[in-house]
């Protein structure tokens, strides 16, 4: 009952998506047909038939009603609550589901609050976003229908991947969805502008809470996903080049290089063909990355969500969506007429150069992305690793740090370095400083480069509050001091961990002590114990600090039943200067058991410094939200008196 | 963008070529003929020893000796939690009906449930061994069930199904049994 409902609200929204498209794209050539009113409530209808859709696919994973195909297959009666629900985009329909149910939701958003952009701008930009939705309910609904029915009703589900059964789970894929979507959303504002010529400050205006929320969730995204890896893997690094980070790593660059060239735009009104580009390649970037995940072109460890078949249809409308963008941007961008000049020195060009080199970056990781496919396609296997990412993008990352500290100082237009000698003597003199010491003692050069930069970035980031006075720093500007910050704190994090681990594996007898850095951990027991849906052995270690007073982790090699697979659980323990990360593995044959142990000094700044920028991302939006509001307060005021005195 | 009208007017198009070449280059990694059968490492190989109690009161266990007899035997992987073992039934009955020999390795199960399992589904198995640790399971390198190994008479593994066996791999199975009866 539950899933027919859902069905045919899915069928419903999609037919409100074709009507959309095609009044949204009449209305541009003729404003006056009687269709042009009906636009932003079709989209507003959607989001809310789509919705309900969504909400019923939670019910049924809820309540396990086997019936569905897509519950026997993904769940099992057994799971604790928390995964039965997750369980419902944790998968391939689900996920697809969850995709346009954020897409319609941001949709209707747009239709019901945007009041700035010229209306035949949103319409097309309501027009393109149908178009893209478009495509994703045909696969739904062609393809992967998430309500399908199961008969006769299995007696019991498949359960779910172990390694997805994690909290992590429930929050780590919608979170990068809603960074993945809220592009789409950008994408569709660029090819709207696009096709109405009119790409200005006040396009840019439209566009940006929604880039800036979408890198939000992005940065959240990646920097939960990198601590997922780290506890859940068990293999002690937070980022592995894998070719799925890759995917979201990709979007998250050009997003990032959105965001500072649509400011450019809003505050000075150039760069504009260019932050159109951007507005494509980033959808692109995030259509591409959910194409890897699905399609099992590369291997990876993210292998639970391949299927080929479905990899071609992700595969079509990517080649739809970006490739009738990049066309009209062809045809289109020649004719944007050009934007303001700025000068070598100037705020300008600090972006200009930052996006250049995210630009750099990008390129980067994609080819290195791709690179094994090209190599197969001649006839040779190979996999591209960290030796090839990490010096390829540090040549562009380290200037880019460097002019990241300088740019927010400089002058909109024009300006002189000679400006602001005084103000990064400081930052430099704490760059020299801390590279010299680090020199030394003997740390290798990537590392000693990452804590020196990351030492001058904590201290020119907050130079731009110099002088000011509280009242005078906006929300806009703290984002940017606080996002800044927080890259100088994960840079300190990466280069810490990459300079001071020590890793030991041994072979341990109960009760003997081992040490690893600073701690002296030794091993008490191995107990057989059992959880929901799983057996494990939990070794339990009690571990000290330079001799100071012991705590325990319990360290577990899990079983699961459903389906049968074997998990590591490392037990992590954190100090305020680092992390003592534990793993237990097999036995050995003469009653000594495998400990894998790593003292990780500082690793925890990766984190907090992700976590940070997303943090200076939410705080900039706030701003930009809460200018918006007040100034559409103010326009409703000024339109009231104008009322009321025409009254009198 | 203004100083080179006519080159920038062919830079447009970058993008556009990027993204064809991209496509493309995916396009051909998708429709290549790739080979992803997975191959076991055990083909070849012989058993590893083991001996496993009986799952039911009603039949004997399984040991390695009991395979090395001469004749092939089909060794199936299963639970009777498992729903697609319960689909896979009726093809393992079509084997058996055609004169082979079908042994079976019940993962991490219970004499009543299995008895319910068998009651349901019947029952194709000369003998049925528990495995409750999944011990055997993953010496034979065998990571799910349902899976279904080809044993030859001298004990040698000579083909591994992962997976359950269609209605339509029926005939593809049986021929796998005759070519390790040679």
């Amino acid at each position: 009952m539950i899933a027919t409902a859902g069905l045919a609200a899915l069928w419903f929204a999609a037919a409100l998506a074709v009507l959309q498209l095609f009044s949204g794209f009449l209305a541009l050539r003729q404003p006056e047909n009687p269709l042009t009113p009906v636009v932003r409530p079709l989209a507003i209808a959607q989001a809310g038939l789509v919705t309900i859709a969504f909400t019923c696919l939670i019910i049924v994973f809820a309540q396990t009603d086997l019936s569905v195909a897509l519950v026997a297959e993904n769940s099992h009666s057994a799971k604790p609550m928390l995964y039965k629900v997750a369980g419902a985009w944790g998968n391939h329909e689900g996920s697809m589901l969850l995709w346009v149910t954020i897409m319609a939701l941001a949709g209707g958003f747009v239709a019901l609050l945007e009041k700035r952009l010229p209306e035949p701008t949103l319409l097309a930009t309501l027009g393109a976003q149908a178009f893209v939705s478009l495509g994703f309910y045909a696969f739904l609904l062609l393809a992967s229908n998430p309500f399908a029915r199961l008969d006769p009703v299995p007696v019991e589900g498949n359960g779910l991947n172990p390694l997805l059964q994690d909290p992590g789970l429930a929050f780590h894929p919608p979170t990068l969805y809603v960074g993945y979507v809220g592009l789409s959303v950008a994408f569709s504002f660029a090819v709207g502008a696009l096709l109405t010529r009119e790409v200005s400050p006040n396009f840019a205006r439209a566009m940006r809470p929604w880039v800036l929320g979408a890198w939000i969730f992005l940065t959240l995204g990646i920097t939960a996903g990198s601590y997922w890896a780290y506890y859940e893997l068990g293999w002690g690094g937070w980022w592995f080049w894998d070719p799925v980070e890759n995917a979201s790593l990709m979007p998250w660059l050009a997003a990032t290089a959105l965001l500072h060239s649509v400011s450019v735009l809003a505050s000075r009104n150039a760069l504009r063909a260019w932050t159109v580009m951007l507005g494509v390649v980033a959808f692109a970037m995030s259509m591409i990355g959910t194409f890897l995940v699905r399609s099992g072109v590369l291997t990876s460890v993210h292998a639970f969500a391949v299927d080929p078949t479905r990899g071609t249809f992700i595969l079509a409308l990517l080649a739809i969506n970006i490739g009738a963008a990049f066309i009209i941007f062809a045809l289109r961008a020649g004719t944007v007429s050009e934007g303001q000049r700025f000068t070598i020195v100037s705020r300008e060009s600090g972006l200009v150069f930052n996006n250049v080199m995210l630009s750099a970056v990008l390129g980067i990781v994609l080819l290195g992305t791709l690179y094994p496919l090209v190599a197969e396609a001649m006839g040779a296997q190979v996999s591209v690793g960290p030796p090839y990412f990490n010096p390829a993008t540090a040549v562009f990352v380290v200037p880019m740090l460097i002019v990241m500290g300088i740019g927010p100082l400089l002058r909109w237009r024009r300006d002189k370095l000679g400006r602001i000698k005084h103000l990064l003597v400081l930052p430099a003199l704490g760059l020299v400083g801390v590279a010299v010491w680090l020199g030394l003692r003997g740390v290798h050069l990537m590392p000693l480069l990452g804590i020196a930069l990351g030492t001058m970035l904590l201290m020119v980031a907050l130079v731009p509050l110099k002088g000011r006075r509280l009242r005078t720093v906006t929300l806009p500007l703290l984002g940017m001091v606080v996002a800044h910050f927080g890259i100088g704190v994960a840079l300190l994090g990466i280069a810490c961990d990459s300079a001071f681990s020590t890793e030991k594996l041994v072979a341990a007898r109960v009760g003997e002590t081992v040490s690893v850095g600073p701690w002296m951990v030794r091993l008490g027991r191995i107990e057989p114990i059992t959880g929901p849906n799983w057996t494990a052995l939990e070794a339990t270690l009690s571990a000290s600090y330079g001799g100071a007073a012991t705590s325990e982790l319990k360290p577990q090699a899990r079983s699961f039943w459903t389906p049968v697979q074997q998990t590591n659980e490392s037990a992590i323990l954190t100090r305020w200067n680092g992390q003592l990360y534990t793993v237990l593995g097999e036995e050995a044959e003469d009653g000594r058991w495998q400990l894998r142990l790593w003292w990780k000094p500082f690793v925890t700044l990766i984190w907090l410094g992700g976590a940070l920028v997303a943090l200076g991302g939410a705080l900039a939006l706030l701003g930009r939200v809460l200018s918006d509001l007040r100034r559409f307060i103010a326009i409703d005021k000024i339109a009231y008196r104008r009322q009321q005195q025409g009254k009198l | 963008m203004a100083s080179a009208p006519s080159a920038s007017r062919w830079a447009l198009w970058l993008p556009l070529a990027f993204f064809a070449g991209f496509t493309a280059l995916v396009l051909f990694a998708m429709l290549r003929p790739a080979d992803r059968a997975v191959k076991s490492a055990m083909i070849g190989r012989p058993l590893p020893q083991f001996s496993l109690l009986a799952a039911t009161p009603a039949q004997p266990g399984l040991a390695r000796a009991d395979l090395a007899t001469g004749k092939p035997h089909l060794l199936n992987i299963f639970a009777s939690w498992c729903v697609p073992c319960a689909v896979e039934a009726p093809q393992l009955h079509a084997l058996k009906d055609r004169g082979i020999e079908v042994v079976g390795v019940a993962i991490r199960d219970k004499p009543e449930d299995l008895a319910r399992f068998f009651a349901r589904n019947g029952n194709p198995f000369s003998r049925v061994g528990r495995d409750d640790v999944s011990a055997i399971q993953f010496a034979l390198g065998s990571s799910g069930v349902p899976e279904s190994f080809v044993i030859d008479g001298r004990g040698v593994i000579r083909y591994q199904h992962i997976g359950d066996i269609r209605a339509d791999q029926v005939e593809m199975i049986a021929q796998k049994m005759a070519e390790a009866a040679q």
